[in-house]
């Protein structure tokens, strides 16, 4: 049993930092996916549109795959071992990012236009504007939706598994098989559950701290 | 002669092939009060948002205490280099019907924010104007209160004291009680009269009429687009020469 926690824990490690990973680049990604969404420019917001279209209509499991694969397979390049990691990476980034590019984009059309008419008299530039007036409005508005996200990109780790990246679903599953016992798969839920938790919390300690003011 | 602080040259604004304001001119001297009115519809916002560069002008001139913003080269309008823009932008500021104030910083830091971010002035010195600016607006118990937890007509001081942060050589407001309950609007004219008795030029669109007639310097009448009486308020206002302000008055009077 112990022997199980330490083997699935190693793959918690790999779990952890996709997950990790994954926010450090979809997180700002994503934002910026949104801008190009939102552009005037009616060519690159439609690019931007298609891009999303494609991530959230496609499932993951199968983008990984494409990433993992098209190297060798279209280009016949040869791939290290090491490559999965990289595939796991940019897949999840690329994937998230087109969820959380919504997520802003909903947040930022929702701020009322006064914000940027009263800021453009006092003579804000429009970075000003942005980073000091609009963004921290926006953050308040998205963090419910985030928080789904952040929740299911837990669970979407395991998705991993398929290039066999060796996150704690992978491991379990090969315990599983060569022990013939459920057990690992337990002791996998009630971590991915423990980190789910986890996630709430942080989650709801940050929406407590910007619950000091409303917005209509 | 006074000094000039406006100018609007034959001003025109349309949206798609609406033509909303037709050859709007007049002109704001320093200390000068100007009460716009008119029925809704008629323009008197889009003037106030051409003339503080919300809208873009399609026609006509705009000048601020002799510098021009707004050229007319014959077929529209061309805008003053980002440069001096940004000088003429310290020049004015704009009280809005609805606040706007920005619901994620305190009082105070609504008052603060312009000043310490647009004009990069030392955050202590700022931070002292402000308390005055909110002490002259009574709200020095409510600095550290945020947006949602004030009444309209505080907002709307709020708002007042931070355009004043800015040292603005004139305000404009926009309607600035018709979004407050009728028991709270003489909390606000009572600070635009204040700044009216300290020679702050102003430009008000109203619905007031009796404010307008004793704050006022110059009553303008709109309608359609078209700036229809201008004058003196006890011209304007008690001795109308056109039926469309007669009927207006009467109708606001009632
Ligand atoms: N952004 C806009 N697009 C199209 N029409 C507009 C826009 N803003 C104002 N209008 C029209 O311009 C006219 C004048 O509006 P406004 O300046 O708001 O009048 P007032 O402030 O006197 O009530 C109205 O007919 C209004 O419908
Ligand atoms: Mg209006």
């Amino acid at each position: 049993m112990l022997n199980i926690v330490t083997q699935l824990a190693e793959g918690l490690l790999i779990s952890l930092l996709i997950f990790a990973t994954t926010l450090i680049i979809a997180l700002p990604l994503g934002l910026g996916i949104s801008f190009v969404r939102m552009s005037k420019n009616k060519f690159l917001s439609f690019l931007a549109k298609v891009y999303i279209s494609i991530m959230r209509g496609t499932p993951l499991m199968l983008q990984l795959m494409v990433i993992f694969f098209a190297p060798s397979l279209i280009f016949g390049f040869s791939t290290t071992a090491f490559y999965r990691y990289v595939a796991v990476i940019i897949g999840f980034g690329l994937n998230y990012a087109a969820y959380f590019a919504e997520i802003y984009r909903a947040g930022i059309e929702a701020i009322p236009v006064g914000q940027y008419e009263a800021s453009a008299v006092l003579g804000f530039t429009k970075g000003q504007t942005f980073r000091r007036i609009i963004f921290p409005q926006v953050i308040k508005r998205i963090i419910p939706p985030v928080t789904n996200e952040v929740i299911t990109l837990v669970k979407d780790t395991s998705l991993a598994y398929v290039i066999a990246v060796e996150e704690m679903f992978t491991v379990a599953k090969q315990i599983v098989a060569a022990k013939g016992t459920i057990m690992p798969f337990i002791v996998a839920a009630v971590f991915y559950y423990l980190l789910n938790a986890l996630v709430a919390w942080i989650m709801s300690r940050i929406e407590k701290k910007m619950s000091y003011y409303t917005i209509k | 002669m006074g000094n000039k602080i406006l100018e609007i040259n034959h001003l025109k604004k349309q949206f798609g092939d609406t033509v909303v304001l037709h050859d709007i001119s007049m002109s704001v001297e320093a200390g000068e009060v100007v009460a716009i009115i008119g029925p809704s519809g008629s323009g008197k916002s889009t003037l106030l948002r051409c003339a503080t560069m919300l809208e873009t002008m399609d026609g006509g001139e705009l000048i601020y205490e002799g510098i021009k913003a707004v050229r007319d080269n014959g077929s529209g309008c061309s805008y003053a280099d980002a440069l001096t823009m940004r000088d003429i932008k310290k020049k004015f500021g704009l009280v809005f019907q609805n606040f706007n104030l920005f619901p994620h910083y305190s009082v105070l830091q609504n008052v603060m924010e312009a000043p310490i971010v647009v004009q990069k002035r030392d955050r202590a010195e700022v931070e002292k104007e402000a308390r005055v600016l909110l002490e002259k607006m009574g709200l020095t118990e409510r600095a550290d209160a945020y947006p949602c937890q004030l009444s309209g007509g505080q907002q709307q001081r709020v708002s007042i004291a931070r355009a004043l942060a800015m040292k603005p050589d004139m305000l404009f407001f926009d309607e600035p009680t018709s979004a407050l309950d009728p028991e709270l609007t003489g909390e606000i004219l009572k600070v635009i009269k204040q700044l009216a008795a300290e020679k702050m030029t102003m430009v008000i669109v109203t619905h007031e009429i009796s404010f307008a007639k004793n704050v006022a310097d110059k009553v303008v009448f709109m309608a359609d687009g078209y700036v229809i009486e201008e004058g003196r308020p006890e011209d304007v206002i008690d001795n109308c020469q056109s039926e469309r302000l007669k009927a207006f008055l009467s109708k606001m009077t009632e």
